[in-house]
């Protein structure tokens, strides 16, 4: 790890090479208190829940989704209740603010990996989905819950209940990278509502153009979206465990 | 869209049209009648399980749904 000359970095190492010293001695489990940032929202497809689920499978690749470079299908199975469960590994490129890249390992990967689990529930007509990432964990992670189903005033129309947890365990910067994480995951949440419009679109034969999806998103927000935005710190002593071997 | 194996990119494009083809016509239409495409996923799989060996995508012991156990 690239030494930075800054007093907050320098505590973090001293801090972590004690912590570790004495837990190799010792083996005994660190519970660390983690500040985790809690968005909740409501989003709103003007299309039958049906088609948004064969969209889910085919929104790569979007106008908007240039930071994907890679989707796979790593598991599935329908299972004894006829529910299709799959997991889904995606790759995308890890860009960091200029202020974060200062505290920054130079060998850090700039690709992140995600994985997303989901079930599809046709019986039910729900689709549930979890999406997190299994790299730069300890930096920053971020997990996303999403339920899919038909919208109780338009049953032509598909709600998607949006849940996430963003927390950060970095000594002195998790604040910070919260926010950033936050407000990364919120553009996030534009660009897949768009690249869903644009798929759907392209997919009802309708011709998507950029203007086209964007026009129809400012509609929906305008008239029937309901947003609503919690952001919570939930301070917690034993919600996280970390083990330094 | 590629694959993370470089050289399964073709299989993935073969397995994902014919599963797309059985979600819009059979599956979400409650039929229960058979995956035509298992072939095709068994022959995708293991090209892409490979790479992600050979590169070291820590995907093991991630059990499904995990992370939403600690959820408050």
């Amino acid at each position: 790890m690239k030494c930075i000359l800054s007093s907050g970095f320098i505590l973090a190492i001293v801090h972590c090479i004690i912590v570790q010293v004495f837990a190799k001695a010792t083996k005994i489990i660190f519970f660390l208190g983690t500040m985790v940032k809690y968005f909740a929202c409501v989003g709103l497809l003007r299309s039958s829940w049906d088609q948004v689920c064969m969209a889910f499978w085919q929104r790569y690749p979007n106008p908007y989704s240039n930071h994907v470079l890679t989707e796979d299908i790593i598991f599935r199975e329908v299972t004894h209740g006829n529910c299709l469960v799959s997991r889904r590994l995606l790759t995308k490129t890890n860009r960091a603010p200029r202020w974060m890249e200062k505290y920054l390992p130079v060998t850090m990967a700039r690709l992140a990996y995600i994985i997303e689990d989901s079930i599809v529930d046709p019986q039910a007509r729900t689709m549930t989905t979890l999406t997190w990432n299994i790299s730069h964990a300890r930096m920053m992670s971020v997990e996303e819950r999403c339920e899919y189903r038909m919208n109780p005033d338009n049953p032509s129309w598909t709600e998607i209940n949006r849940e996430a947890w963003i927390s950060s365990n970095l000594y002195g910067l998790s604040r910070a990278v919260q926010e950033f994480g936050l407000a990364r995951f919120k553009t996030s949440v534009t660009k897949t509502m768009k690249g869903f419009e644009y798929v759907l679109a392209k997919m009802q034969g309708e011709t998507p153009s950029r203007t086209l999806a964007e026009h129809a998103t400012d509609r929906a927000r305008e008239t029937a979206l309901a947003a609503k935005e919690k952001a919570k710190d939930l301070a917690s002593q034993a919600q996280k465990k970390q083990q330094f071997v | 869209m590629n694959s993370v194996g470089e050289g399964c990119t073709d299989l993935k494009r073969e397995y994902d049209q014919c599963f797309n083809r059985w979600f819009a016509e059979k599956f979400l239409k409650g039929d229960r009648s058979g995956d035509p495409c298992t072939e095709m996923f068994k022959k995708y799989q293991h090209c892409v399980q490979k790479a992600i060996k050979e590169k070291d995508i820590p995907i093991d012991g991630v059990e499904f749904m995990g992370p939403n156990k600690d959820k408050p």
